[in-house]
């Protein structure tokens, strides 16, 4: 029998849509259809000032948008060999690390609701409360930011954004604690997720795939520590890597995610240096709004910069970054005008939904839902 | 910090393992070292076999097909570019393949028989440009509707759409 689990579904974490050929309740044959998303965003760029396409970053990954712009940022940074003042980049990293927190508590609270554990997913969307009122402080936005900005950050957080930010990270850790009292030793969740959906690590190689997925699966590769960027080598954190490769070895690896990303979150805000939050490319970066209103050539930068867009030497780069999901690389093409010529999204979700097949062939039904919470997709990634 | 010039003489970038991984079995076209990245060109008859020497020789050992993407240089020719994007685990390194595919015979060779990964990233390249893989299982539409027309990413296809 040939079963559609349609584009609206709440266990599919998106519009995606599985034709499910399956013999009872064994799956046979698993054919994901994507699309439904699809709204053209790397065409769109081609038609954009390169300033102009950081806010259309944001809406590829919805649950990390700091993250793409990260990606994005550092693109654009490397073709025009930019370089950024540290304390811009400690902003990053923090915002960074506080959004992949927020990305995966999203992934617990839905995962856990598709297999049933309902409050897990009150607790977690609590603290995703908090982490939107941060972010809402530092940037005008709870989640399309759009805070990063080509050559730093777009403004220096407010006063009371520090104390807001340790609150939070300070008590993090007691909360992780609760999710692990509700989930880890709980029979019926080591059930459903114990030796479910495994993949090994020859798989995720060959299938492409990156992240706390592969990781789970004893491949020890992590963007932040392999090859960093924007001031990660000068943080100290561990990168979870167990064996078990099923969906409870991934979610054990992604709550330990979350203690390690808090713990960089104290790090970059406790060494936070002191300086520009911008680099200083008159041509490039936005002046600050005094002396655009008091100097001519900051007025006339501003103007230039904001009708004209800057132009960007002609080259391309590719720019991997560590994502919640896996690694998302930006690849960028100029052609020396002031718009891309061309900016592809290389989705860390696309590659993880090809391991899809594997996970759930020869599987129960119930399984497929826990499968595809334990890849943790996103939709947006995928069609863009 | 001073603008780095682009490095294309292939006598400077004889030393890096995949320029030379490439060179000893002649497949390389030209090569170029910008921004910290290397870029090789090889001929799109090659390319199975160019992936398979980066991906199986010691010295090179790109084991992860991170991406497969294409640029369309409309109205240049050839015009399409198609482009792979390799990385190496053990060696914590990056290189950048280009095929260059004409814009009348926009086929070129799957790479399905080395990285499964390819799946997807061919079908969203065929979808949107129109290049053909051959030898895919699968090569059908992704992300638009089956009936949809044209190819949206190519240079002569406008921003706001033909609807």
């Amino acid at each position: 029998m040939i079963l559609n689990m349609g584009p609206q579904h709440p266990s599919t974490h998106g519009v995606l849509r599985l034709l499910l050929e399956i013999d009872g309740e064994t799956v046979v044959k698993c054919i994901p259809d994507i699309g439904y998303l699809h709204t053209g965003i790397e065409k769109t760029c081609e038609a954009k000032f390169y300033q102009q396409v950081v806010p259309l970053t944001d809406r590829i990954d919805y649950l990390c948008p700091m993250t793409n712009n990260l990606t994005y940022c550092l693109a654009v940074e490397k073709l025009l060999q930019l370089e950024i003042p540290p304390r811009a980049q400690y902003l990053r990293v923090m915002l960074n690390e506080l959004t992949r927190v927020n990305s995966h508590l999203v992934w617990l609270g839905t995962h856990a609701l598709d297999i049933g554990a309902m409050t897990v997913f009150l607790y977690c969307f609590r603290e995703r409360e908090e982490l939107l009122r941060i972010f809402e402080n530092v940037s005008g936005q709870r989640m399309m930011t759009s805070y990063f900005r080509i050559g730093g950050v777009s403004m220096d957080p407010p006063i009371d954004f520090w104390h807001k930010a340790k609150t939070f990270i300070d008590k993090f850790s007691d909360r992780v604690d609760e999710y692990e009292g509700l989930l880890t030793s709980n029979p019926i969740w080591i059930e459903r997720t114990r030796n479910v959906a495994h993949l090994t690590a020859d798989d995720c190689n060959s299938l492409g795939v990156t992240g706390p997925t592969a990781r789970a699966s004893g491949i020890d590769w992590d963007l932040r520590r392999d090859m960093p960027y924007s001031s990660y080598e000068k943080f100290q954190f561990k990168v979870p890597v167990t064996n078990t490769g099923d969906v409870y070895g991934r979610y054990l690896l992604r709550v330990q995610e979350l203690r390690e990303s808090n713990s960089i979150a104290r790090q970059a805000m406790e060494g936070m240096p002191e300086g520009p939050h911008k680099a200083d490319a008159g041509k490039i970066v936005l002046p600050d709004r005094e002396k655009m209103k008091t100097q001519m050539e900051a007025l006339i930068y501003h103007f230039k910069i904001v009708t004209e867009g800057f132009t960007v030497p002609a080259g391309e780069v590719y720019q991997g970054v560590e994502s919640p999901r896996g690694e998302m690389g930006y690849y960028v093409r100029s052609d020396g005008t002031a718009k891309p010529y061309r900016v592809h999204m290389r989705a860390a979700c696309l590659a993880n939904l090809t391991a899809l097949e594997k996970l759930c062939v020869g599987r129960l039904l119930a399984d497929v839902v826990a499968a595809i919470g334990s890849i943790d997709i996103v939709l947006g990634e995928i069609d863009r | 910090m001073p603008i780095q010039p682009v490095i294309t003489d292939l006598e400077h970038l004889k030393d890096r393992p995949a320029v030379s991984a490439l060179r000893s079995a002649s497949l390389l076209e030209a090569a170029k070292f910008d921004r910290n990245e290397l870029t090789t060109y090889v001929n799109r008859a090659d390319i199975k076999q160019a992936c398979e020497i980066l991906r199986d020789s010691p010295e090179t050992k790109f084991n992860f097909l991170a991406d497969i993407t294409c640029v369309d240089v409309f109205p240049s020719e050839p015009r399409f570019e198609v482009i792979y994007n390799l990385l190496s685990h053990s060696r914590k390194e990056r290189v950048r393949l280009i095929a260059k595919v004409p814009g009348g015979d926009a086929s070129i060779e799957s790479v399905m028989g080395l990285w499964p990964a390819c799946d997807f990233f061919e079908r969203e390249v065929f979808d949107l440009f129109g290049v053909r893989f051959i030898g895919h299982p699968n090569m059908r539409r992704m992300l638009l509707p089956e009936d949809w027309e044209g190819h949206p990413l190519r240079k002569d296809y406008p921003v706001e759409g033909y609807r």
